[in-house]
């Protein structure tokens, strides 16, 4: 089934080699980075996460967001995602791939990664994250491929892998809640400390993976003769407004406990996030355009003129992509460490290298997802599915 | 750990604990601010205490300064947090660091309430002006903080910060034991500790 991927249109190797030079320029960046160390990047004693960390986060949403489709497609029987499914299990394959790079180059010693598997630890979350990402990747692997190898054969998929297909959707809402707890359990960092976390987490990774689904699927349309369909392209457009909506519900939610209660350690990286802290405000103009995109997208989406118009709708997915991705990218990780413990202000912003070590790892999930793409859509040619 | 802030008042801007501590373990001086190495060092009481502190606070107190280190906590989030366990808590209730299993994940740095621990954003060495052969230097990459000097306490020696004070205005003993000196100077006084609204027990306690 592999070869399929490796005949092409020239346009497809120029795609395929671009992202490859994009990893190896990223890849030199963090040879660079493991000779001087972390501090290459802009994180500091007060903000000792950054980037890379808001990434993993973000794509790890994106990851769970398979379940979208994948959960009416084999629990309801919605025949409208049959073409979809495959789509969404290797967007999933390629955005857990980036969660794990991610964390390899956030590690400061990062030859001894594997201590974590020589010295289990249950108590730490990590250790639950490192076992539902993995897990995930698997379960994805073993689904999105069985499933297109039965394409391929002309057959339906096997049995035995049914377990598996239904294993994967509680797993991909587990992958999401691990994340949401690395930083809803900890004590003194009152932004993250909110049992709302994880749902929030849940529903922007629903809103914000579909979208970025449908923009790759517009771009697929584009460039073969592959259509999912309109009514399930409608159907993944409901599906975005209602995560989308709820994900701001929760914001205001957020906003609500803090500001009501009136106790000052609630607001105030909140307060730093969207109004600056003395002076401080670095992120105040990513805010207020994250929430600006959102809330437009949000308002776009509930009038069914204009979720329906279908030339419009992969600019409202733009929208959601961007404005989640600021929000849980650039907000949620550096806004739970300002103000440190001590209440001191550091501010943070990526440097160059971390951005270009950042684009490197995109550059190969975008690389991984070309590859699985190109061959499922090969696949379905070959059997005249489309 | 007792820390009679009053005595430090008095004898302000004296840093010889900071010092002492800082050589003994190969604490680097890095310029930069963002990748700074502390153990232990001075903050005031809104940063030290920001829970407690409020705006009509006397002069006396908004003045002073405080010493800050780890806490050593009876329930330490660091250690509940860490992957690997190369931050433990030992059964005499000092939270350690093995700086050689640390992969340096940075998850205890986003745990700990307090802000004592460090990372190595860059190799520390050329930092190190006159380094102390009995003591590691530590590599780029790990997380460090204060360990209440266990190597010297192995020895049967105070921790630094306690012998280099000559006006004897830090105190250690053991809180477990009812009849020890530590629990009479906790009797008899009134103390503070940081943030134990959080559950996390600090065993760090301010005379104010």
């Amino acid at each position: 089934m592999l070869e399929k991927a490796l005949v092409g249109s020239k346009k497809y190797w120029a795609l395929v080699f671009f992202l490859a030079a994009v990893f190896l320029v990223g890849f030199f960046f963090f040879l660079k980075q493991l000779k001087y160390g972390l501090g290459i990047t802009g994180m500091s004693r007060d903000v000792s996460w950054g980037f890379y960390v808001a990434q993993f986060t973000y794509l790890v949403g994106v990851a769970a967001s398979a379940v979208m489709v994948v959960l009416p497609y084999y629990l309801h029987n919605y025949k409208e995602y049959g073409k979809l499914t495959i789509f969404g299990e290797f967007l999933a394959i390629g955005a857990v791939t980036m969660c794990l790079l991610f964390i390899v180059v956030d590690i400061g010693q990062t030859h001894r990664l594997f201590n974590v598997l020589l010295h289990p630890t249950p108590h730490s979350m990590l250790f639950y994250d490192m076992i539902v990402l993995n897990g995930y990747l698997l379960l994805n692997l073993i689904c999105g491929w069985t499933a297109l190898h039965a394409v391929y054969k002309g057959t339906k998929y096997p049995d035995w892998v049914k377990p598996f297909i239904y294993l994967s959707i509680p797993w991909a809402f587990s992958i999401h809640t691990v994340t949401a707890f690395l930083y809803a359990g900890l004590p003194g960092r009152h932004f993250w400390l909110t049992a709302v976390m994880a749902p929030r987490f849940l529903a922007s990774a629903f809103c914000s993976g579909p979208a970025l689904l449908l923009i790759l699927i517009y771009i697929v349309k584009a460039f073969t003769r592959f259509d999912p369909g309109e009514k399930a392209i409608r159907a993944l457009a409901k599906t975005i407004t209602y995560a989308l909506l709820a994900n701001l519900f929760l914001f205001g939610c957020e906003l609500f406990t803090a500001f009501y209660s009136g106790i000052p350690s609630h607001q105030i990286s909140l307060k730093y996030l969207f109004a600056g802290l003395y002076g401080h405000m670095k992120l105040v103009p990513w805010m207020w355009a994250s929430y600006a995109l959102m809330l437009t997208a949000a308002v776009l989406l509930v009038i069914p003129q204009t979720r329906n118009n279908l030339g419009l709708l992969p600019f409202l997915c733009l929208l959601v992509v961007i404005g989640t991705w600021i929000d849980k990218g650039m907000g949620l990780i550096v806004g739970g460490f300002v103000p440190n413990p001590l209440e001191h202000i550091t501010e943070y912003m990526p440097t160059f290298p971390e951005v270009m070590i950042s684009i490197g790892i995109y550059a190969a999930g975008f690389l991984i997802i070309t590859v699985l793409y190109k061959m499922a859509i090969s696949v379905m040619e070959s059997r005249g599915l489309i | 750990m007792v820390i009679d802030t009053r005595v430090c008042k008095k004898h302000e801007p004296c840093e010889e604990c900071i010092k002492a501590c800082h050589h003994a373990h190969n604490v680097p001086l890095i310029p930069n601010k963002k990748h700074e190495i502390k153990w232990i060092w001075k903050e005031e009481f809104e940063h030290a205490f920001p829970d407690t502190a409020h705006e009509y606070l006397d002069e006396y107190l908004h003045d002073r300064e405080f010493i800050v280190l780890c806490n050593h906590c009876e329930h330490p989030p660091c250690v509940r947090v860490c992957p690997t366990q190369a931050t433990f808590k030992r059964e005499d209730g000092i939270v350690m660091m093995d700086m050689h299993r640390c992969i340096g994940c940075r998850f205890c740095m986003a745990a700990c309430p307090y802000g004592s621990r460090s990372f190595n954003w860059e190799d520390p060495r050329p930092y190190i002006k006159n380094p102390n052969p009995r003591y590691p230097t530590r590599m780029k990459g790990v997380v460090e903080k204060c360990t209440f000097c266990t190597e010297r306490l192995a020895e049967g020696k105070l921790p630094a910060c306690v012998e280099a004070c000559k006006h004897g205005a830090i105190m250690v003993g053991d809180l477990a034991d009812p009849h020890s000196e530590i629990n009479k100077v906790l009797r008899e006084h009134f103390t503070l500790r940081r943030k134990v609204h959080l559950g996390t027990g600090p065993s760090v306690f301010y005379i104010i």
